[in-house]
């Protein structure tokens, strides 16, 4: 590992952890399941970073390109089945709010 | 490196603005520019293709996705909002003072390097990318055609009308 | 030509195929059942008559930790298709949970076979995406709100293990098993460690182990009866457990993670035992007894050694059965009788005979009362654990099977034994779509068992040789 290296890994690291904070923060904090969703899109967007960031560093570009396509093509599924169960609890229930459900069961 | 910096920063800022937005067609707008940011870096790092992915994708689809769901659930009317913006505002002043903390930390046991070198790129990635998702990773390709039919089982089955029953 | 349809490859491409023919618009939605069915029956048979250790065509490998994984996966899904044509009344929704099986199908066949961590993470995202899907199926407010949960505490476990591939490419330049193992042996400190303990969080709450296992319960409980087996049974072996045993298997974290997974494992045994008696559900209550099982095969691989494995892949082959079969016998009283509530049920052995002794079979399977396949499994965790030199968590091992039995035999004697409650006079015994898996799953729980000699020689020993 060279000098320039390892001091390049914090670099992107620590903005990975910023969105990671603001994302998972997001997630169990919120009331809204679209507001939850808000959130985990951001943890995604820091995982995207992270891979290519690590992909950059080691100079294994490619790899980490298809990697991040993949798992582009993959949240992009995951978020539109969020979406049809956020959709289909809204027709039952009228209400968006998260701790309405929650107060249902301990 | 200044350069990418400055579009991290903006990423953050964005992503910090889409948890804090007043309304959720703002919130996922802003998503949508911090999603664009990450492209830009993405394409910075020599990744156009994951680049393309992520600006039409993840800022493009994703929030066509979420300004569609938006749309379906009936919105609030102004006071709610307001009244729900205020709610939300103590709920989340933690995380603008946890942001400061990590941040701190992370400088003091970390050195930043004001401004870091770029790898020198590599021959061509294009061509590399290509080879190694079509004949390398073929099993992730397969992957994503399996995940795309689960997603349509999913949209088929769940944002099927009631029956009026 | 042959090559390219060689077993791994049929595994996950028969499937698809299968789904695919069935939704063309050719008028063979009627077959979705038929191949469904056909196809589990396929994969156990191939599992136990054909040699594993083949290489597929994306370098997928069946060695014998996947081939007994396969033979769990074509069993528990045979038993929730069969199970979901008598007890689904709905015709589009019977044929929606065909296809959704068959596609977890896809994902958790691909994802035992896979020597990628990358690859493993796509396959794990199909099988939690089929999974989210079945459980929302009927589109009730439970249901969804479990599916939701589920989804959320997958997605958060997801980002977790994606980070830590991304740890690893960064130390490691690779992202296959062997290669990454390789280089931890090198040096594995800073980095690795990080996205060893990321990683194998990012397990524990796809597996359901205490403290990340607040979705489980709501999950299994509001999905379709059919849909709680094949969740119970084992999808949440596969996506959680089955990658740790991969993980360990191959010496990708060394030892470190150990303490770890010995302290998850025993809290998971004790709180889920602990829950599990509270419980006023039938299917909370088998929810609460997965942790608690989830937990014995945490604890065994904790031990880091090759029994521990061994112990841990038994007992997930036992846990896949006798679960399912309680799971299915649950089924059969909530189409019966009408409710799960435990409390209004009472006296239905007299009128369910098969599906009470059945019930017994699998619950004392569980506790681990000798000759069943239960007492087997737990037997090798436990002797894994002292030999190791862990003697007080083999002590709570065995304290907490006393434990199990206490809460299964008040569920036993709250539902089928006693006099019939009053109202339940009409209840007769489940029809044959749900005899058939029951009758099956009890022979194995007990041929398992009595065969104990065979089964160590041909599936268990040969998975020590690492």
């Amino acid at each position: 590992m060279n000098g320039e290296f390892s001091s390049l890994v914090p670099f992107f690291g620590f903005f990975a952890i910023l969105l990671f904070v603001i994302g998972l923060y997001c997630v169990v904090m919120s009331r809204n399941f679209i507001r939850v969703l808000i959130g985990l899109e951001i943890l995604t967007k820091g995982v995207t970073l992270l891979i290519i960031a690590a992909g950059y560093l080691t100079g294994k570009v490619a790899l980490a390109q298809t990697l991040a396509i993949t798992l582009i093509v993959l949240e992009v599924v995951v978020v539109a089945v969020a979406a049809g169960i956020v959709i289909a609890v809204y027709r039952r229930n009228n209400s968006l709010d998260v701790t309405q459900l929650r107060k249902l069961k301990g | 490196m200044t350069i990418n910096l400055i579009i991290m920063l903006f990423m953050v800022a964005a992503a910090l603005w889409a948890v804090l937005a007043r309304t959720l067609l703002k919130g996922s707008i802003a998503l949508a520019i911090a999603s664009a940011a990450l492209a830009l870096l993405i394409f910075r790092m020599n990744g156009p293709l994951a680049a393309v992915f992520e600006l039409s994708v993840c800022a493009g689809l994703i929030t066509v996705i979420f300004i569609s769901t938006i749309s379906l659930v009936q919105p609030f009317t102004p006071q709610e909002v307001a009244a729900r913006y205020a709610a939300r505002f103590k709920r989340f002043w933690p995380l603008l003072v946890l942001l400061a903390v990590v941040t701190v930390i992370c400088l003091k046991c970390w050195t930043f390097p004001a401004c870091g070198q770029a790898l020198p790129e590599s021959a061509d990635v294009m061509a590399l990318t290509r080879d190694l998702l079509w004949k390398a990773r073929q099993m992730d390709l397969f992957g994503q055609v399996v995940m795309l039919l689960a997603g349509v089982f999913g949209v088929v089955i769940l944002f099927k009308e009631e029956n009026p029953s | 030509m042959k090559e390219a349809m060689n077993l791994p490859n049929q595994l996950i491409l028969l499937p698809l195929l299968a789904v695919v023919v069935v939704n063309l618009p050719l008028g063979l939605r009627w077959a979705a059942m038929l191949g469904g069915v056909f196809f589990s029956i396929y994969q156990m048979w191939t599992m136990v008559f054909l040699p594993p250790l083949e290489t597929g065509f994306f370098d997928l490998q069946i060695d014998g930790l996947s081939r007994v994984l396969l033979l769990s996966i074509g069993l528990v899904a045979f038993v929730s298709i069969l199970a979901a044509r008598g007890t689904i009344r709905d015709k589009r929704e019977r044929f929606y949970f065909y296809n959704l099986v068959l596609l977890a199908m896809v994902g958790m066949n691909g994802l035992v076979m896979v020597r990628d961590l990358f690859s493993l993470y796509v396959f794990i995202e199909i099988t939690s995406v089929a999974s989210f899907i079945l459980i929302a199926l009927r589109r009730e407010l439970d249901g969804l709100e479990g599916a939701f949960k589920y989804l959320i505490m997958s997605a958060v476990a997801t980002a977790m293990m994606l980070s830590a591939v991304a740890l690893l490419l960064l130390a490691t330049g690779e992202t296959s098993f062997a290669k990454v193992a390789e280089q931890m042996r090198l040096g594995g400190s800073g980095l690795p460690v990080l996205a060893a303990g990321l990683f194998v969080a990012g397990l524990l709450i796809k597996a359901g182990s205490v403290p990340f296992h607040g979705w489980l319960p709501d999950a299994y409980m509001a999905a379709p009866n059919a849909a709680s087996i094949l969740l119970g049974g084992i999808v949440t072996k596969t996506t959680g457990v089955y990658a740790l045993i991969r993980l360990m298997q191959d010496g990708m974290f060394g030892t470190g993670m150990s303490p770890v997974l010995l302290l998850a494992g025993a809290v998971s045994i004790v709180a889920g035992a602990l829950a599990a008696l509270g419980q006023r559900d039938f299917k909370r209550m088998l929810a609460y007894s997965s942790i608690s099982q989830v937990g014995y095969i945490v604890l065994s691989l904790g031990t880091g050694t090759a029994l521990g494995v061994v112990g841990a892949v038994f007992h997930l082959f036992n846990h896949a059965v006798f679960k399912s079969l309680l799971f299915v016998n649950a089924t059969a009283v909530e189409d019966r009788a009408g409710t799960r509530d435990m409390n209004q049920l009472g006296g239905l052995a007299a009128r369910m005979p098969v599906t009470g002794f059945a019930s017994v079979v699998a619950l004392l399977s569980t506790a681990g009362v000798p000759p069943l396949a239960g007492f087997w499994s737990k037997l090798v965790i436990i002797v894994a654990l002292y030999k190791s030199g862990h003697p007080v968590y083999a002590a709570v091992a065995v304290l907490a099977s006393l434990l199990t039995l206490a809460y299964f035999l008040s569920m036993q004697r709250r539902v089928f034994f006693g006099k019939l409650r009053e109202g339940l006079e009409g209840v007769k015994e489940a029809g044959w779509y749900v005899l058939v898996p029951t009758l099956a799953l009890t022979l194995i729980t007990m041929g398992v068992g009595v065969l104990i000699p065979w089964m160590f020689g041909s599936f268990v020993l040969p998975m020590e040789k690492f």
